[in-house]
């Protein structure tokens, strides 16, 4: 539909800009605030310049050293939550039924995990993975593997990332199967008649459907992964060690746990960057691949 | 067939995967802490109604499902308030900077909420609002405001805009007619939105948990405190658990061909 331009929506458009400004712009300009001074208590600030940045950025330092392992530790946990939920909430997709009460049944169950508190998506998994008191950890631990995420790395990391396929899988699957009901069966028809099979099928008609809607799945996986922090906190507290702290968990530690406002807020704005940096991509990317649709 | 045979597997073994997690946690919250520890019993041997009990009769539990619903009815509906006329100027506009927008607000969606957990309580204790549903039903439209531009967007530019001139050339104001004949019109959609931003308010921890303590205390955070607490409670923590499933439960089936769009940013 084209859309006349008119000016005058922005008074419409006002009322959000103003709430949105107050919850987000007055905060960060706080941060901003903090991140450039350090404190001795009492109130007092004394203007620090870039220093706290100059020590988040360089490994070396105790503050940069945590905040590079967090970091490398994000980037791993994101990958590994696209690399099997991607895959595999295509194939969920592409297995759920056409037609019929099966479809809604199917979409209920399917979306019940991303309904539930997050914190309570920890709780579920803290109680069917513990070894001693869990269906799953008692399970594997009967199998003859040693698994027990409160003491071992391995096993902290193989629970967290198992607990957000399973709160997260579901959306990747929803989204594709929107994109698949979006293929007129005309399509396969004349695929049939072209005597194309299964993945000839999957590749040249089904995926270019799905594509845009997996861009949105990958961009939202991505960053929601990216700034996990209820989760990994209620199941392992960051531990054992510091295996799973990730930098939401490391950033709460140190700003309200420890109060060091400076390196908070530094850290803030370090993460911010990083995320707006990866959302303007993914922006571009989507807005590309829209015109190219739409044009 | 051989395709067919191997995706309801697929599907058959996922759904499982959902279920057997969410099994234990209903199965646990109708066990005795003594059944729990000391040995693994598959379905409850002893079922009892104590964790729920406690729950409903103890003002520490239960004030944390009243204080998770008022704020958030109060996000809500000033979700869908700010919403609203913004998303009628996105499906039927073009304006200045309105690309720039929508990039910014999907830039607060896309925030991690742990650094604005500093900040905002700060900000709420100076104008007087910590420990109040308003905090947190405020610091919520962070994310939910967006959310809900998007959803009603779409839902908009589904009614043609002929609606709109007809009502213009029969006289009506703008103010009457986007109440009065718009909204009813979009009235699904305006469900489907409230339903998002009741469950992402819902669901979120560090924001609700960090600008409460006592008076809004919501269950979320009420339930990892028993977590930090000597002595785990297991029975009565899973019954919690299995309370604050319930409300998305029953809703679920009224939005169930929309979950994707509301997931999706609106854009599916």
């Amino acid at each position: 539909m084209q859309r006349p331009r008119n000016d005058r929506a922005w008074f419409l458009v006002l009322p959000v800009v103003g709430i949105v400004a107050f919850s987000a712009l007055i905060p960060l300009m706080t941060v901003v605030n903090y991140s450039v001074q350090d404190t001795f208590g009492n109130n007092q600030f004394f203007w620090n310049g870039i220093g706290w940045y100059k020590e988040l950025l360089d490994p070396t330092t105790d503050l940069g050293g945590r905040f590079f392992d967090a970091l490398w530790r994000n980037l791993l946990f994101s990958f590994l939550a696209l690399v099997i939920e991607v895959p595999l909430g295509i194939a969920v997709a592409l297995a759920m039924p056409r037609s019929g009460w099966k479809v809604s049944a199917t979409l209920v169950l399917m979306a019940m995990p991303l309904l539930i508190p997050w914190n309570v998506v920890g709780t579920i998994w803290q109680v069917f993975a513990r070894p001693d008191i869990g269906m799953f950890g008692a399970a594997v631990n009967r199998l003859g593997v040693p698994y027990n995420y409160t003491q071992d790395p391995l096993s902290a990391w193989v629970t967290i990332v198992l607990m957000d396929v399973w709160h997260w899988t579901s959306l990747v699957a929803l989204l594709a199967y929107a994109g698949l009901r979006s293929i007129p069966d005309a399509y396969y028809q004349a695929a049939r008649i072209d005597g194309a099979k299964g993945f000839s099928i999957f590749r040249n008609i089904q995926l270019p459907k799905m594509k845009r809607v997996l861009l949105i799945a990958v961009l939202l996986r991505f960053m929601d992964s990216f700034m996990i922090y209820t989760e990994p906190f209620v199941v392992t507290g960051g531990g054992p060690g510091n295996s799973t702290t990730f930098i939401s968990i490391d950033l709460v530690k140190t700003a309200l746990g420890q109060f060091d406002l400076g390196k908070a807020a530094a850290l803030s704005i370090v993460y911010n960057l990083i995320i707006l940096a990866i959302c303007w991509v993914f922006y571009t990317v989507m807005t590309r691949a829209d015109a190219r649709e739409n044009g | 067939m051989r395709g067919m045979t191997g995706g309801r597997w697929v599907l058959g073994l996922y759904l499982l995967f959902l279920l057997l997690p969410t099994y234990w946690l209903v199965a646990m919250s109708f066990k005795t802490n003594a059944e729990i520890t000391t040995g693994l019993t598959l379905w409850p041997h002893s079922p009892t109604l104590a964790n729920y009990k406690r729950i409903f009769t103890d003002a520490s539990w239960y004030s944390g499902y009243i204080n998770s619903l008022k704020f958030v009815t109060v996000n809500v509906l000033l979700s869908l308030g700010f919403a609203l006329p913004a998303a009628y100027a996105f499906s039927r506009y073009r304006f200045l900077g309105d690309k720039h927008l929508f990039f910014w607000l999907l830039t607060n969606r896309m925030a991690p909420p742990a650094v604005f957990a500093l900040p905002f309580f700060q900000l709420y204790s100076a104008v007087g609002l910590f420990d109040t549903p308003w905090a947190v039903a405020l610091a919520h439209c962070l994310f939910n405001v967006p959310l809900a531009v998007w959803i009603l967007e779409g839902f908009m530019s589904s009614v043609p805009k002929e609606i709109d001139e007809t009502a213009a050339l029969d006289g009506y104001s703008f103010p009457v007619f986007f109440v009065k004949i718009f909204c009813p019109l979009i009235a699904n959609g305006i469900g489907v939105t409230a339903f998002f931003c009741f469950m992402f308010s819902w669901v979120e921890l560090l924001l609700a948990r960090t600008l409460t303590t006592v008076d809004a205390k919501p269950i979320v955070a009420t339930m990892t405190r028993t977590v930090s607490a000597a002595g785990m409670d297991w029975g009565l923590l899973a019954a919690a658990g299995v309370l604050t499933i319930v409300p998305g439960a029953i809703v679920i089936w009224f939005v169930r061909n929309h979950i994707a769009r509301g997931f999706a940013l609106g854009r599916v």
